[in-house]
């Protein structure tokens, strides 16, 4: 068991049908670092998440979470992993039912004896540091534009202060200056919570802000990972145009160089 | 070279993986006069382990894991002036981040007069049962001005539309309405049998059947099932395509969905529910000859005879509600499919009030109608 990996991916197989979208993929995310995940349009990075946290049965291969195996585990012990991860989907995937308040209220749920009060009030504050105005604690999820239903999506993952956070495009849909906001959130909890983070993104922004390490998704695997600069080197035609692109040239801005 | 690289961490995990559950994370607390010492890990898990009533010194020298829930306690604590001694600086910037999103304690204190409420809810749903009559026969007016662009514009109209719900909402019903028909002349000639019998009336059980079939049941039960059947499919299919937009969508591409949606299910509706409504009459009668031709020996033949001598007006009344139902029906159908929101629940909860909507509407207007005969001696 090595100790300084949160998430441990070796010789990953899924397939759905004759499709086959991950052949012998290996992954390592490390403890309290942000790992971008990139690849086009339905290279399988969501489905590489859901196969992670246990949503996809998979063909082959091993995927270590927190030093547990995901394949071998008791219900029990599945339960325990689930407290110590937090997901938000695509989508938001909230519950469309319940108020936003409610949908973070119900992973707090697990929590034995912890007063209404104090669920609420836990609740309220994770609503508050998504970056969600007070009056959208009583709003259905039907209630709210996309960017504020990702916001609840976030709030919900981080209600039990998990140690890893899967985040599907977190700021996929959201105006430059809102993604920007969730971009910096997301470091600042990282910092406050040594979160590590499994961040799946097409925002190059993101990248550039948020990522310690990027992983590339092509081919079926995991092609290349590194910081940003050995990126820049590597000189895969997709790769490369994906990074030297005029998208990837205008997010490199001045300002985001050290020189 | 680019910023992102290194960055300073907070807190470093003091003990990965040791805890595998977060639910066995313990928390040491030690009473020390007005100190409260707190050692090993202030969870939300182990946050209900802490006092109601806030200490006014809390010791956080011994403290080596600490969450946003821990930090949330701590923050409220300071704020009701508790001193927090021994904090280490990953905590204390917890601490502050957690401080800035706490909600400052609004929240006016809210009248609690119960039968206010009670009163105040039973406005509400009065103004909007009114609002809900009012959205009806706006909706009445759209399609009935749909129609009449449609008959100055021919083109405009969609027939293949009109062809399709036709088949959707009139001949798809054939066989249940046909069969449900079929057994209530059924029904009312065992019955009737029974109870005439002790009479020696037997051949008057013609005319029950007959005037039952023709003036109320046929219509009745046939615009009851199509209410079913229908509503619920108009709601579904107009509230689906609202759900996703696709009504928008349909507006800003010139199109009306008075026009495209609502006309040609509406006027399916008028046009197959009369034709429905004549062959549940036929099937209630031949149901009723065959039991009276089985249990009273009334041949069929007889059984026509009889029949004729029964007055034509008893059919045309029944027949002349088929196209006030139809609308009734179609109205509250694509209404209730244009009042479902952006979220499927709602959907859901549409389709059920329509059905239930139409059926009950139905059953007032099948009331008004015996009302108004009667007053009108038909
Ligand atoms: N349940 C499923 N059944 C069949 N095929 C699936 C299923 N889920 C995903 N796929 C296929 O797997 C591939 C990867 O899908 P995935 O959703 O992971 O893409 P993605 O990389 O997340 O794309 P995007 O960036 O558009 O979100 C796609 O080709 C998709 O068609
Ligand atoms: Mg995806």
């Amino acid at each position: 068991m090595t100790g300084d990996n949160a998430i441990e991916v070796r010789g990953l197989r899924n397939q759905f049908g004759d499709h086959v979208v991950h052949d012998d993929l290996d992954l390592d995310l490390r403890r309290g670092e942000i790992l971008g995940v990139v690849g086009g349009s339905g290279t399988g990075k969501s489905v590489l998440l859901r196969s992670i946290v246990g949503l996809n049965q998979t063909r082959h291969g091993d995927i270590r979470v927190l030093g547990q195996n995901i394949g071998s585990l008791t219900s029990a012990e599945r339960e325990a992993l689930e407290r110590r991860w937090g997901v938000m989907f695509q989508d938001g995937a909230l519950f469309s039912s319940l108020t936003v308040r409610e949908n973070v209220e119900v992973p707090l749920r697990a929590v034995r004896d912890l007063s209404d009060s104090d669920r609420i009030g836990l609740a309220e504050l994770k609503v508050a540091m998504a970056g969600l105005p007070p009056n959208a604690n009583d709003k259905y999820p039907s209630e709210l534009s996309g960017g504020m239903r990702k916001r609840a999506g976030l709030a919900r993952a981080l209600a039990l202060d998990p140690e890893i956070l899967f985040l599907d495009e977190p700021t996929a849909g959201l105006d430059p200056i809102g993604a920007d906001a969730f971009d910096r959130l997301i470091v600042e909890l990282r910092d406050a919570l040594n979160l590590s983070v499994f961040l799946v993104t097409h925002d190059l922004d993101t990248l550039h802000t948020c990522c310690d390490r990027i992983a590339v998704l092509a081919e079926k695997k995991v092609l290349a990972t590194g910081t940003m600069s050995e990126m820049l080197a590597i000189d895969h035609p997709w790769v490369h145009e994906y990074f030297h692109g005029p998208r990837a040239r205008a997010a490199m801005t001045p300002d985001h160089e050290d020189a | 070279m680019l910023r992102f690289a290194s960055r300073p961490r907070g807190t470093t995990l003091t003990t990965p993986a040791t805890i595998r559950n977060p639910e066995d994370a313990t928390l040491d607390q030690t009473q020390d006069g007005d100190l409260l010492r707190l050692g090993g890990a202030l969870l939300v898990w182990t946050l209900p382990q802490l006092p109601r009533d806030l200490p006014t010194r809390i010791g956080l020298g011994d403290l080596d894991r600490m969450d946003t829930a821990g930090a949330w306690y701590l923050a409220r604590a300071r704020q009701a002036g508790t001193q927090l001694e021994g904090l280490s600086d990953s905590h204390a910037r917890l601490i502050e981040t957690v401080a800035q999103s706490v909600a400052p304690p609004e929240r006016g204190a809210i009248p609690d007069a119960r039968w206010h409420n009670i009163l105040e809810r039973t406005g509400k749903r009065v103004v909007g049962a009114l609002g809900y009559f009012h959205e009806l026969a706006e909706f009445l007016g759209r399609f009935l001005a749909a129609w009449l662009r449609a008959l100055r514009h021919p083109s405009e109209f969609r027939l293949t539309s009109l062809v399709y719900h036709c088949q959707e909402t009139g001949l798809r019903a054939v066989p249940i309405v046909f069969v449900m028909s079929f057994l209530i002349g059924v029904v009312l000639a065992f019955q009737g049998a029974a109870q005439l019998r002790q009479f020696g009336a037997e051949v008057f059980v013609v005319d029950l059947i007959a005037i039952a079939v023709l003036r109320e049941l046929g219509i009745l039960l046939t615009a009851i099932i199509v209410a079913g059947r229908t509503a619920s499919a108009l709601t579904a299919s107009i509230g689906s395509m609202k759900m996703r937009e696709e009504i928008d969508a349909m507006r800003t591409l010139g199109m009306d969905p008075d026009m495209v949606l609502i006309l040609p299910r509406v006027l399916a509706l008028l046009v197959t529910l009369p034709i429905l409504g004549l062959l549940a009459d036929l099937a209630g009668l031949t149901g009723g000859a065959l039991m009276s031709w089985i249990v009273l020996d009334i041949s069929p033949s007889m059984f026509l005879t009889r029949l004729g001598e029964v007055d034509v007006s008893h059919a045309i009344a029944g027949l002349v509600k088929a196209p006030v139902f139809a609308v009734i029906i179609g109205v509250i159908g694509c209404h209730a499919g244009m009042q479902v929101g952006r979220d499927a629940e709602s959907l859901g909860r549409m389709t059920s009030s329509a059905v239930v909507n139409a059926i009950f509407a139905v059953i007032i207007a099948d009331a008004i109608f015996s009302i108004v005969f009667s007053e009108m001696g038909i």
